[in-house]
């Protein structure tokens, strides 16, 4: 089963390493995972999606917050939340799929190469990439997901 | 003084003394030569002059689990940072309070393969609680703080603190004071378990007919043999102890069953996977203790106690988890039980001691075995553990190394104190026993303090010998000489039709008494049954002298019981033609 965590860790050298780390370490799956500085400057927040069954999902979220770097540690899958993947195409002009993007999509446009991106969660960037195979785009970056939580739970050390 | 300004080395030194270090152990090189000259312009710290860096590490960890106090090391970069990864592994695995000074070339120089650079805090990061690489020298106060605090609470285990050489500088001084407390926001070690739990297990505990008290390392670490004993004394439920929680409860007390596991006696065994409660207490059911976890004790319910929250229902399901330092859980959980007038199944309970005194009379360890004599002429590997029992009354500090004298020494030498019994348990690291006895001795350089080892593992750091001249260190070496790696012989043995690949010497092992006296020690050697109690009487009473005492011994001896793997807890061999299914 899909799973979406999220942590704050403090941004400082190496932390980031005992997280991946961890996962090797232990066995674990990561399939996403993105990191960037939260508005708290001593903070990072990390959103990682891992396969596991509840048993090993639970291990590792225990083992993350074992980790002294890692603040707080939440399962944003155990209840409402949101997931939110970014994706850029690069497609060559002549193959561009106009009929499937909106013109506000396009973020760039020149020699001859159109990029869009596209949000949606992983499962609906899944299905525009196999819908796209017959427009063979040249290139397909995606972000990782980002998750929050839909109800007023947040993911702070305010609280 | 506290005060002044300082270089990085003299704060670190100075630090290391405010957290109550008397000693470490380390090995000087260009990196961490800086704090060595500190070293050498104070009288605060003693430093031990180790041969091998992973010499250091045990010797501090040894001093570690046998004061309970935090043990230090001293490292230079690249290889000698290399050389105390071992040790790190072993301190990490048996959850013991380090810290690892590992000195760092030149902040400016890191990343660019300078000479005897190792990134020890990325090499070092999965058998670490924490580490520290120093950013610049005004944070070293702090960060010791940080390091002492994080080894020593709630699951101890070893910080590694990289510093690179410029942050020693002794020509770069700042305002040095010493943090009186620290708070992290992110680490915060549970003490207390959660009071709905504790009644719940003691709900469990009233309704048991046939309980058994299993108890790990953590209560030793945690300083709870006595909250432990009083526990069991209450209920009057056996008990049984791991490999490394051995003395946690008195070895030679009829409650006792004895080691469990892979090794471990009859009776414990056959309570584990008969049991219907299984209490256990900072243990981690280790693939050594439930063999196939998917039959391990099915009948029995589980009280896991642990103030280590990711090893509940790790691998065993807990039905009541109660995450806690062991030393407040058992004392909330017996007065939890006092406040309700106890009502236990008395009955049954004395019916299934009786059980347990059977099985113990069935097939339960001969700690007799001085008095039957030689074996087909030959000296029996648990007689010489026998001996060294009766000779040091029960009383010494044992190390050991790993292999078939490590289990012989865990299931004969009864051991009535809490970190009488040093050993690695979780890395199973040969090489550990004469490092770690020398930092047991010493801290109680009063005591006896053998090391029970075998000529394969004592071979791995016998260099330690100078050491243990130079300072002094009258350890009791009790080599259990079989001319064989024993256990992969007697893996061999049962597995592998006999053929004893690479697990002999072919004629080639020292002259091991020629080889202490080389280094100025004793040594005495013993090949007739006749002579072994004389032998190890001398042994022990030559209180000023290291003493290798190598013992010719059975080279076909095997341990048992020995759980056959793949099968629960009951499946075990007994002895060569003897099993239980």
């Amino acid at each position: 089963m899909k799973r979406v965590i999220a942590l704050l860790m403090e941004n400082q050298p190496g932390a980031l390493s005992r997280v991946v780390g961890l996962f090797s370490q232990r066995g674990y799956n990561i399939e996403t995972l993105v990191v960037a500085p939260t508005t708290d400057p001593t903070l990072s927040r990390l959103t990682m999606s891992t396969e596991g069954d509840e048993k090993v999902v639970e291990q590792i979220t225990k083992q993350l917050n074992k980790l002294i770097d890692v603040v707080m540690v939440s399962d944003l899958s155990d209840s409402q939340h949101i997931e939110k993947e970014l994706m850029l195409v690069k497609f060559t002009e002549d193959s561009f799929p106009k009929e499937t993007f909106e013109e506000s999509s396009i973020v760039s446009n020149s020699d001859g190469v159109i990029n869009v991106q596209v949000v949606g969660t992983s499962l609906e960037l899944d299905e525009l990439i196999t819908t796209l195979d017959s427009s063979k785009p040249i290139e397909i970056v995606r972000s990782g997901v980002l998750g929050i939580s839909s109800n007023k739970d947040i993911l702070s050390i305010e609280n | 003084m506290d005060n002044a300004k300082k270089s990085g080395a003299e704060a670190l030194i100075h630090s290391l003394h405010l957290e109550g270090v008397e000693l470490m152990f380390g090995y000087p090189g260009g990196a961490a030569l800086h704090i060595y000259d500190a070293i050498f312009n104070q009288n605060y710290v003693d430093h031990i002059l180790v041969r091998h860096e992973q010499g250091a590490v045990h010797a501090a960890d040894g001093y570690a689990r046998a004061t309970g106090k935090p043990g230090v090391a001293l490292v230079t970069s690249g290889p000698g940072a290399t050389n105390a990864i071992t040790g790190l592994a072993t301190a990490y695995m048996d959850s013991t309070p380090i810290v690892v000074i590992s000195g760092q070339v030149k902040s400016g120089l890191i990343g660019t393969d300078s000479f005897q650079e190792t990134d020890m805090i990325g090499v070092s990061r999965p058998i670490v609680k924490h580490s520290f690489l120093v950013q610049k020298a005004e944070e070293i106060p702090e960060i010791i703080k940080k390091a002492f605090h994080i080894a020593t609470t709630g699951r101890p285990g070893p910080v590694v603190i990289d510093i690179p050489k410029d942050f020693t500088d002794p020509d770069y001084k700042f305002d040095y004071s010493y943090p009186e407390e620290i708070k992290m926001r992110s680490y915060n070690p549970p003490i207390k378990g959660d009071p709905k739990r504790i009644s719940e297990a003691a709900d469990l505990i009233e309704s048991a007919q046939r309980p058994v008290i299993y108890s790990g390392g953590g209560v030793i670490q945690n300083d709870a043999s006595a909250e432990l004993t009083e526990f069991a004394k209450l209920l009057n439920f056996p008990v049984t102890n791991t490999l490394m929680g051995l003395g946690a409860f008195p070895g030679s007390d009829p409650q006792f069953m004895g080691m469990l596991g892979m090794h471990g006696t009859y009776q414990a065994n056959m309570a584990m996977h008969n049991a219907d409660l299984i209490i256990a207490i900072g243990a981690r059911f280790d693939d050594r203790i439930t063999n196939d976890p998917k039959q391990f004790a099915l009948g029995a319910k589980k009280i896991h106690i642990d103030v280590d929250a990711a090893s509940v229902s790790k691998i065993i399901h807990a039905d009541v988890p109660i995450v806690g330092s062991a030393k407040d859980c058992i004392s909330s959980l017996i007065q939890e039980l006092k406040s309700r007038d106890l009502k236990l199944n008395t009955e049954a309970i004395s019916a299934w001691n009786k059980q347990v005194d059977d099985w113990r009379e069935e097939h339960g360890l001969n700690h007799s075995l001085l008095e039957l004599g030689p074996k087909d002429g030959k000296i029996l590997p648990q007689q010489v553990v026998q001996s060294l029992y009766k000779e040091t009354e029960g009383q010494a500090f044992i190390t050991s190394d790993v292999g078939q004298h490590q289990m012989f020494a865990a299931q004969y030498y009864h051991f009535d104190k809490p970190r009488q019994w040093i050993n690695s348990g979780g890395l199973g690291t040969m090489g550990f026993g004469l490092p770690s006895a020398m930092g047991v001795q010493l801290a109680y350089p009063e005591s006896t303090v053998a090391c029970v080892t075998g000529e394969g593992s004592i071979q791995m750091c016998i260099q330690e010998l100078s050491t243990c001249l130079q300072y002094g260190l009258p350890i009791k070496i009790i080599n259990l000489n079989n001319a064989a790696l024993g256990m992969v012989k007697q893996w061999q043995d049962m597995q592998y039709g006999g053929r004893h690949s690479s697990s002999t010497y072919e004629n080639s092992l020292p002259d091991f008494i020629a080889l202490a006296e080389s280094y100025g020690h004793v040594g005495i050697k013993v090949s007739k049954f006749e002579d072994l109690e004389a032998a190890m009487k001398e042994c022990v009473s030559l209180k000023n002298k290291l003493v290798f005492l190598d013992v010719d011994v059975d080279p076909n001896e095997h341990v048992y019981p020995m759980l056959e793997a793949g099968n629960a807890m009951d499946y075990m061999w007994l002895a060569k033609d003897k099993k239980t299914w």
